[in-house]
């Protein structure tokens, strides 16, 4: 065994022929950063954990508010108002997304209008115009049929709706747009030849693959709208946030109403990610392994 | 009887590149044509106007008798309808070089797909014949697999299965071995050559000479967007008149 490692190394590992350390146990890394890193940050939220914990919090308070009707009653308008402008928001997404992808062009100018429009301003000024749009339109209605005063119209629901589900759509349009493009145009051309129109074939087969690509994002957002509902407290929309502000502008107990309010929306959000989860199993369908048949061009194999 | 494919000088632009140079041809009933050239040639693209998925800038294809895509109104055609362009489509089934199988649908529910949203069949209806498909082109048990569970040659068997559900006038098939593994060539080819002897008419863009040799009535070489040379496979094949026909066959055989 005259075998020497030619590197330049320690002197011992010079002088080790690879044969003689080949038996040698091997030790795992050290991960001696790691083990210092968990500690540091172990030892500060203890510390955080004790400063709430002996801090001015009456956890009794947030306790017996908990549960109370107005917050309660605010938890269920949040809840409500999510569904309802994220509902509105997807048919919006979808609905935009398809004219802007349409072969005809006043379709897709108004669709490119509405994208920039309500991307380009912010929310909450978007819901202050909506609850005060009966300062334009005293009345609104169609010739008619029918004709309402605006501020009856206008409640902070229906503006909250609105300015909520529009401003969504704006952005599930874009969601949308790209999840429909993420489907192979040969899925297209295989439904037209069998003799789907482009709508059946946008229906039937798109989307139900673009499905997949669209839950990620969607949910994201959906997570988003249970948050931003509490927007609508600054038009007197009646959500979680607000009544827990009613509850302490009267009793001075903020932080434990705020803690309330943070307990509530965690537990939605909780609950959705979990939804959302199941979600993404239904619509990855026939997506488990691909089996990529490449294009491997034989050269006349039976000639 | 009039024949199940008239093309009448068709032209096809893309950008600058004349796809199709005045195609004509005529395709009688029963006919096995096989469409031979190298790629770029306008032979795929020819394929896909015949069915409309490519629209042609100048002339006429006829379909059983129809006119393809257009209405004549005095001296003028005018486009049709997405509604009734999918309509004459169904007088035609298409077979894609990549299988192009509904990937969110298994092999079953691929082929009941049409039967059940187009022609409005009732379901268990559709599933009878689909599973009589699927028999006739050997995947019976494959009927709950997913496309991505199949390997490349079944998902075309698939495919062809899917086409036939929708009883097809003609038959297209847009290069169906092209991109299969050399060992899965065969299982497509004796399918497509079943349905050449049941008398079905058939257009197949092919790189398969032999195939071509073996099943087709008539071969017709395209090379830059026009037919070059036309004729029983014998001839074409085996003595071509024209030398570019003669230089391809050789370059694929070497």
């Amino acid at each position: 065994m005259d075998v020497k490692v030619a590197t330049a190394g320690t002197d011992d590992a010079a002088h080790t022929s690879p044969y003689s350390i080949a038996h040698l146990r091997h030790v795992p890394q050290r991960h001696y950063g790691r083990w210092l890193a968990a500690t540091l940050i172990l030892l500060a939220f203890a510390a955080i954990v004790k400063a709430f914990a002996e801090g001015q919090i009456a956890w009794s308070v947030v306790a017996q508010f908990f549960t109370v009707p107005a917050i309660l009653t605010g938890l269920a308008n949040t809840v409500l108002m999510t569904v309802c402008a994220m509902l509105l928001g997807i048919l919006l997404g979808v609905l935009f997304a398809v004219m802007v992808m349409s072969p005809n062009p006043v379709l897709k100018a108004v669709s490119v209008f509405y994208i920039w429009f309500f991307r380009g301003t912010p929310l909450i000024l978007q819901l202050l115009i909506w609850f005060n749009l009966a300062l334009v339109f005293p009345t609104i209605g169609i010739p008619g049929l029918f004709e309402a005063r605006t501020v009856d119209v206008m409640t902070p629901f229906v503006a909250t709706f609105l300015g909520l589900g529009i401003n969504q759509g704006a952005y599930t349009a874009e969601v949308v747009r790209a999840s429909i493009l993420s489907v192979d145009a040969g899925q297209t051309e295989a439904a037209k030849s069998i003799g789907m129109t482009r709508l059946t074939a946008l229906r039937r087969i798109v989307l139900p693959q673009a499905m997949r690509v669209i839950i990620p994002p969607v949910g994201n957002e959906v997570i988003s709208m249970v948050k931003l509902t509490s927007i609508a407290s600054v038009i007197q929309y009646s959500e979680i946030l607000r009544n827990a502000q009613t509850i302490y502008y009267a009793n001075a107990r903020v932080i434990e109403l705020l803690i309330v309010a943070a307990i509530w929306y965690l537990v939605v959000v909780t609950v959705l990610t979990i939804g959302q989860h199941f979600l993404e199993k239904h619509f990855s369908k026939g997506h488990g392994e691909r089996s990529a048949q490449r294009a491997t061009a034989p050269a006349a194999g039976g000639a | 009887m009039k024949p199940m494919v008239v093309a009448v000088d068709v032209h096809k632009h893309f950008g600058s590149l004349h796809a199709l140079d005045g195609i004509s041809i005529e395709v009688p009933h029963g006919e096995v044509l096989c469409i031979i050239g190298p790629s770029g040639s306008g032979k795929s693209t020819f394929l896909r106007c015949i069915n409309q998925l490519e629209r042609i800038d100048g002339g006429a294809i006829w379909v059983d008798g129809e006119l393809a895509g257009y209405r004549r109104s005095g001296e003028s055609l005018l486009p049709l309808s997405d509604k009734e362009i999918a309509r004459q489509r169904l007088a035609s089934g298409m077979v894609f070089q990549r299988f192009n199988l509904f990937a969110h649908l298994t092999a079953l529910q691929n082929i009941i797909e049409g039967p059940v949203t187009v022609r409005k069949r009732p379901k268990a209806q559709a599933v009878d014949e689909a599973m009589a498909l699927l028999e006739r082109v050997g995947l019976a048990d494959k009927r709950d697999a997913y496309p991505s569970e199949l390997s490349g040659g079944q998902q075309q068997r698939v495919a062809i299965a899917r086409a036939l559900a929708m009883k097809p006038k003609l038959m297209l098939f847009d290069e169906p071995t092209s991109a299969l593994d050399p060992e899965l060539v065969g299982e497509v080819l004796a399918v497509i050559r079943d349905l050449a002897t049941s008398g079905m008419t058939m257009i197949v863009v092919t790189h398969e000479l032999g195939f071509a040799r073996e099943v087709s009535s008539r071969v017709v070489f395209m090379d830059l967007g026009r037919i070059i040379e036309e004729g029983p496979p014998q001839e074409i094949l085996v003595r071509p008149e024209q030398a570019r026909t003669r230089d391809f066959i050789a370059a694929v055989l070497s």
